[in-house]
């Protein structure tokens, strides 16, 4: 960019100001302060990257830029300037006027955000039509134009599609479309990828990217990942507990972060599994070895001919997109989907393929964790419940055993006996409720636990205490783990064996020393190549380099 | 969501600050109740003052329930607050007693109703497969038939004897019962907790009652204020055509019937016990309403 040209000026020109910003929000009938005193100032065409974990603030403040608060908060001091115009003071229909128009929101979820009964072109246009900015044949040539520039296949028909008729990720990107439909100043990002693959992610982010540069919109990038925010962002904002923490240029605070905390967001990515891989039992018969399985939803073969093994003490890692047949395997495995073809050995003795077919014991020795921990605790029931329940059934032990076996297990995944043994799961943080169905599976003395995607739905710093904890366990009592993942850098922090899925087989697998160093066959290399990295540059050369190949 | 979730602990595991000292149950509910809008408290007040009547209905009347103390439609007086109905009962003493046998016939067939229907229904959404459909097309086959007239064909049938009446009220009522309780339960069972405790190889009854149940109570709860006024109601129908409550027991429906004849003269009594099943009906839904409203907030709060 020409920093000497008039144009340019305009680039420094502020438009959003936030000035000693207080929002509160109601909980146990009582107001908390949950963002305390922020400043922010963001010019046109800047794109600034807010970072933190979940109850950071992040999401409160972006929307809190349309001048806007969720239900049960409350704006509290402070200022918020939009281009000149107070958002606090101006009228309802001042601020109806500027959402969608002038300032757009682009969510988390796309699939929940657009509307399953209108066409994605009729949801296009109907914001520019209400507000008179466009006729209805303009906003349709103009979709058309954006999804193109999007990189949506069939730009021309695509609009004409039902929201369910479209993947994850072109979804996302016609949502992006949406967003700029009035030409807006402002664009507010909420977490727009964390819900798709790697592999669809980079595509998403590159196109948003390049649209945002193109029409030098203003956006604020709401993420909890630090690479991402790396690839997106000019400058970055960092918050913790509704305060902010640190705030620099993106390549200054890559290179440098001064605050300790921030400074821990950077290192999670560093957490590498301590044990040593036990070569030698490779000799030993395996707790788990699934053989040549084939299974199917009706007529449709989900996996084809299957084969791994699990060792005692050992981490195998499953990973691919959403739709290998990632968690059909486990599914398997657990007996809730019995294989049409092949089978499962337990210490060299088939398991019945149907888990009502299995005695106690067999479904004791195999426990599940799994993706939210939301749903996989009874609401109803307290933690005391939760985790005394495999207690008493599998292992038969009277009131008094259970309760002393429960603090037991409580203490072993580091929370407080006497402060959560009767709580609800409500009362508990997500990464909570995750140690609880650790001490649940525990519970049981399982030989094998099956953790489905258990890090995914987490913050990055409590991810990481998971895996640690999961970890230390695995050393401590010889489990052997089946890791669900799609992350890749989950997988290079705790496996031991890799398991390659594409499409229901396995691509490639093999000890995790051999998957992730060259050669690679096509499908790893590309998952490999598709995990944002820190530098900054990295998008920008992975584009480069795929453009030079096409 | 950011609003509500706590920080999380892993980094201080031990440090978090405990919860605000968690007040009592009793505690809480006594202020929810005193938070509660103005109409749901005339609600059960209104509720509140039938369900002591009921109770003490012997105490509080003057005559015996169907002891004859006069000539025949007598007007209001010091004697008969009320007058007295068609055989020269006092209708105050009936009215009161009324609301014990109304009420409490009434409460015992929607347990009944709420028992068969609620267990069924979540069986229904637990088992899935042939059994829900054999289940679910049988109730499909009770609820095609009108319920009035399906129950005045059975209470011909098996003659008006009060448990009889009970026990057709509540199985035609838990009709709906078990239409609502699999809905809900469908919902829950699809949940991973119900699928780790399948997995832990649990029985039936400790999913239905520990898992699904405690899941599924707040509509259910709802459903049965309302079910409680359509029992009442059917039950005053069936007695208002003579084959509900039988005499000389005291019953509102019964008494509109038997008194009817005194409205072309342009006396209000026999509009009483009318009232009387109006005003409850109107209690019971503002709190069903409130209570309705209550937990549905609560789920956007989660």
């Amino acid at each position: 960019m020409a920093n000497n040209t008039p144009a340019a000026n305009d680039d420094h020109e502020v438009l959003l100001e936030m000035r000693d910003l207080r929002i509160d929000g109601r909980r146990d009938d009582q107001w908390h302060e949950i963002i305390k005193g922020i400043d922010l100032t963001l010019h046109r065409g800047e794109v600034l990257g807010l970072i933190g974990e979940s109850g950071a603030g992040k999401s409160t403040l972006g929307i809190a830029a349309m001048g806007y608060v969720k239900p049960g908060c409350r704006f509290s001091g402070g200022r918020i300037t939009f281009d000149g115009i107070d958002m606090l003071t101006a009228s309802e229909e001042k601020k109806q006027a500027l959402r969608g128009v002038r300032i757009a929101y682009v969510a988390q979820s796309a699939a929940a955000s657009f509307n399953p009964a209108h066409k994605l072109i009729d949801q296009f246009a109907e914001i520019p039509v209400q507000h008179h900015k466009s006729s209805k044949a303009e906003a349709y040539a103009d979709a058309k134009d954006l999804y193109s520039k999007l990189q949506l296949p069939e730009p021309e028909q695509i609009g004409f599609r039902y929201p369910h008729q479209v993947s994850g990720g072109q979804l996302q990107r016609a949502m992006t479309a949406m967003a700029m439909s009035c030409r807006p100043d402002l664009i507010i990002f909420d977490e727009p990828t964390t819900a798709l693959d790697v592999t669809t992610q980079i595509e998403v982010l590159m196109t948003m990217k390049d649209i945002v540069e193109q029409f030098n919109t203003a956006a604020i990038y709401i993420t909890h990942d630090l690479a991402v925010v790396a690839q997106m962002a000019d400058r970055i904002m960092v918050l913790r507990y509704g305060e902010l923490v640190e705030e620099a240029p993106t390549r200054v605070m890559l290179a440098n972060p001064k605050q300790a905390y921030t400074k821990s967001l950077w290192a999670v990515r560093s957490f590498r599994k301590t044990s040593v891989l036990k070569t030698q039992q490779q000799a030993t018969q395996p707790i788990i070895s699934v053989q040549n399985v084939t299974a199917a939803y009706g007529v449709l073969d989900i996996l084809h001919e299957i084969s791994f093994d699990l060792q005692r003490g050992q981490t195998v890692s499953v990973v691919g997109e959403s739709g290998s047949g990632k968690s059909t395997t486990a599914r398997v495995i657990t007996g809730l989907l019995p294989p049409r073809l092949g089978q499962v050995l337990f210490q060299g003795q088939a398991l019945p393929p149907d888990y009502r077919q299995r005695s106690k014991d067999q479904l004791r020795q195999v426990q599940m964790i799994y993706q939210m921990a939301d749903t996989a605790i009874n609401p109803r029931q307290r933690v005391r419940e939760i985790i005394g329940r495999p207690l008493s059934f599998y292992l038969g032990m009277d009131s008094q055993q259970v309760e002393t076996r429960t603090r037991e297990l409580l203490a072993m995944i580091e929370l407080n006996p006497d402060q959560f043994i009767d709580r609800f799961p409500s009362e508990l943080s997500g990464g909570q409720k995750q140690r609880i169905c650790i001490a649940r599976a525990l519970a049981a003395e399982p030989q094998c636990i099956i953790c489905d995607e258990v890090t995914s739905a987490l913050d990055q710093l409590v991810a990481e205490g998971i895996l640690r904890l999961l970890d230390r366990l695995q050393r401590e009592l010889n489990l052997a783990y089946m890791f669900i993942t799609h992350d890749l850098a989950t997988v290079k922090a705790i496996s031991d064996e890799v398991v390659v899925m594409l499409k229901g087989k396995i691509v490639e697998q093999g000890s995790k020393d051999k998957i992730f160093s060259p050669p690679y066959p096509e499908y790893t290399e590309k998952l490999l190549a598709s995990v944002p990295q820190m530098n900054p540059d990295w998008m920008k050369q992975l584009i480069a380099q795929r453009e030079s190949r096409s | 969501m950011t609003t509500h979730s706590s920080s999380d602990s892993q980094l201080e595991p031990f440090t978090e600050p405990p919860p605000a000292a968690r007040p009592s149950k009793f505690k809480r509910a006594l202020r929810e109740l005193w938070k509660s809008p103005l109409s749901a408290k005339l609600g059960m007040l209104i509720v509140l003052s039938y369900i002591f009547v009921a109770l003490f209905a012997p105490w509080l009347t003057p005559y015996g329930e169907s002891e004859i103390v006069g000539g025949p439609f007598e007007l209001w007086g010091d004697k008969y607050p009320l007058g007295t109905d068609n055989l020269g009962r006092d209708m105050l003493t009936r009215l009161l007693y009324g609301a014990r046998n109304t009420i409490g016939i009434a409460l015992i067939t929607t347990l009944l109703a709420f028992l068969i229907g609620g267990m069924t229904g979540i069986l229904a959404a637990i088992l899935g497969g042939w059994a829900d459909q054999l289940m679910s097309r049988f109730v499909d086959v009770l609820m095609a038939i009108p319920s009035l007239i399906f129950s005045l064909l059975l209470l011909t049938i098996f003659g008006t004897s009060i448990p009889v009446l009970i026990i057709i009220i509540a199985v035609l009522d838990s009709t709906r019962v078990f239409r609502l309780a699999r809905a809900v339960s469908l919902n829950v069972v699809v949940m991973d907790y119900v699928e780790a405790a399948r997995l832990r190889g649990e029985g039936l009854g400790w999913i239905t009652l520990r898992e699904v149940l405690p899941n599924i109570m707040p509509p259910l709860v709802a459903e049965f204020g309302l079910r409680f006024c359509f029992v009442f109601l059917t039950i005053a129908a069936l007695s208002f055509l003579g084959l509900g409550i039988q005499p000389p027991t005291a019953d509102w429906g019964s008494m509109v019937r038997d008194n009817a004849t005194l409205i072309s003269y342009g006396d209000i009594t026999p509009l009483l016990p009318a009232g009387a099943i109006a005003l409850l009906t109107i209690g019971v839904n503002f709190i069903v309403d409130w209570f309705l409203h209550k937990t549905s907030g609560l789920k956007d709060g989660q």
